[in-house]
């Protein structure tokens, strides 16, 4: 497979939002505006691109019975480093994400891009996947947050486009979350399965 | 007396107010996975009650007496995962030699748990929020039913979505979010009541 439909795959046919339907936490809890969304995709995306790199350099030297808590290992010095950097140069960014900043270390997709594709692919690929993944991810919660902000404060990218008036709150708050990430995954099937 | 009233509104604002799944969305990942029977959904909820009890006392005397003590406090992530995770494998073994029954009924959920972010996110939220080892004790136990209790309902309710013809496009985990985000709103409802318990018991 070469890098380029590696990238692809990621966005489209194994979207993590959409249709792995995996990190479900930080896709509910972090996308009350479409900011939001879009800082939470790119932090994972960082330290998943990391994660693959260093995980598929490293793999022949982890012994195969300690592979799990040594993958675990990596991904939490790299969301540490991560959030003393957020915390550092975007303290704004730290307040709105809050608790899900350190909660990337049990984010599934990463874990599980670890242990489906770096651990049996080399480097360079692996940088690839942890691109598309990252970038699919990224694409899903910030169309989530998009759409609830839109509908809920009548805004996008914290431009008004109908003012707050008539906004329904309830999509900024947490049933909205639900509904938003329901609907959107139908009309997601509807446009690339044609169910 | 304070200090109890105290306790007792930590209770209810963290099963009703603010669910660690339905507000925060803390473990939504088991709550979309295996909540399609009640019984396997109970389960989870028990085990889930267990670990964040247990976990969050481990966490919080290595957060008092090994970072703050030592300074590491930058190390928290990486020292509070492996902590669960190392915890989950411990009480998975000894269920397994001293209570076989129970490890049967629990034993497929156990393993899931360490990538349950609500244990991790308990341990971390118990630091951030400066309870002391009882109040951190009685959230975590809170936080677990709040859980426990969540679980249930969905289950119950996807049970009688499995009687219902739903459109094709919707079938699987977009009605089931559906339905998620109608639970949530009715929980909503509990929004405020936890400012008007303190006024009530005038804290």
């Amino acid at each position: 497979m070469n890098n380029f439909k590696v990238l692809v795959n990621g966005i489209i046919k194994e979207n993590p939002t959409f249709v792995l339907l995996l990190g479900m936490c930080p896709t509910l809890g972090t996308t009350s505006s479409a900011i939001n969304g879009m800082s939470m995709g790119l932090a994972t995306m960082c330290v998943l691109i990391l994660s693959n790199f260093i995980i598929a350099s490293i793999k022949k030297l982890i012994p195969d019975a300690v592979r799990i808590p040594s993958y675990i290992v990596v991904i939490a010095s790299l969301v540490t480093v991560l959030q003393m950097l957020i915390k550092a140069y975007a303290p704004d960014i730290d307040k709105s994400l809050g608790l899900f900043i350190p909660l990337i270390v049990v984010n599934c997709i990463i874990l599980g891009r670890a242990e489906s594709f770096a651990a049996k692919n080399g480097p360079v690929a692996s940088i690839f996947d942890g691109i598309g993944i990252g970038l699919g991810f990224t694409l899903g919660l910030t169309c989530l947050g998009a759409v609830r902000e839109l509908l809920g404060t009548g805004a996008i990218f914290g431009v008004t486009l109908w003012g707050e008036n008539y906004g329904m709150l309830m999509f900024v708050l947490a049933p909205g979350a639900f509904l938003a990430l329901g609907y959107l995954i139908v009309l997601f099937n509807k446009i690339t399965k044609k169910a | 007396m304070d200090y109890v009233l105290n306790l007792i509104l930590i209770i209810i604002v963290a099963i009703f107010v603010n669910n660690v799944v339905l507000a925060q969305f803390l473990g939504i990942c088991p709550f979309l996975g295996v909540s399609k029977k009640v019984d396997t959904a109970s389960g989870m909820g028990m085990a889930v009650t267990a670990v964040l009890v247990v976990a969050t006392i481990v966490t919080y005397l290595i957060q008092v007496y090994v970072l703050n003590a030592f300074g590491l406090e930058y190390l928290q992530t990486i020292a509070f995962i492996l902590v669960v995770a190392a915890l989950v494998q411990m009480i998975e073994i000894i269920l397994k030699k001293t209570m076989p029954a129970l490890y049967q009924a629990l034993g497929v959920f156990l393993p899931l748990i360490t990538t349950n972010c609500c244990i991790l996110g308990v341990a971390i939220l118990v630091i951030q929020k400066e309870y002391d080892l009882l109040e951190g004790v009685i959230y975590a136990l809170a936080t677990g039913v709040g859980f426990l209790l969540a679980m249930v309902l969905f289950a119950g309710l996807r049970e009688q979505l499995e009687l219902i013809d739903v459109p094709k496009s919707f079938r699987g985990v977009p009605i089931a979010l559906v339905t998620a985000g109608l639970l949530a709103m009715a929980f909503m409802g509990f929004s405020g009541v936890d400012g008007g318990l303190k006024i009530l018991f005038g804290l």
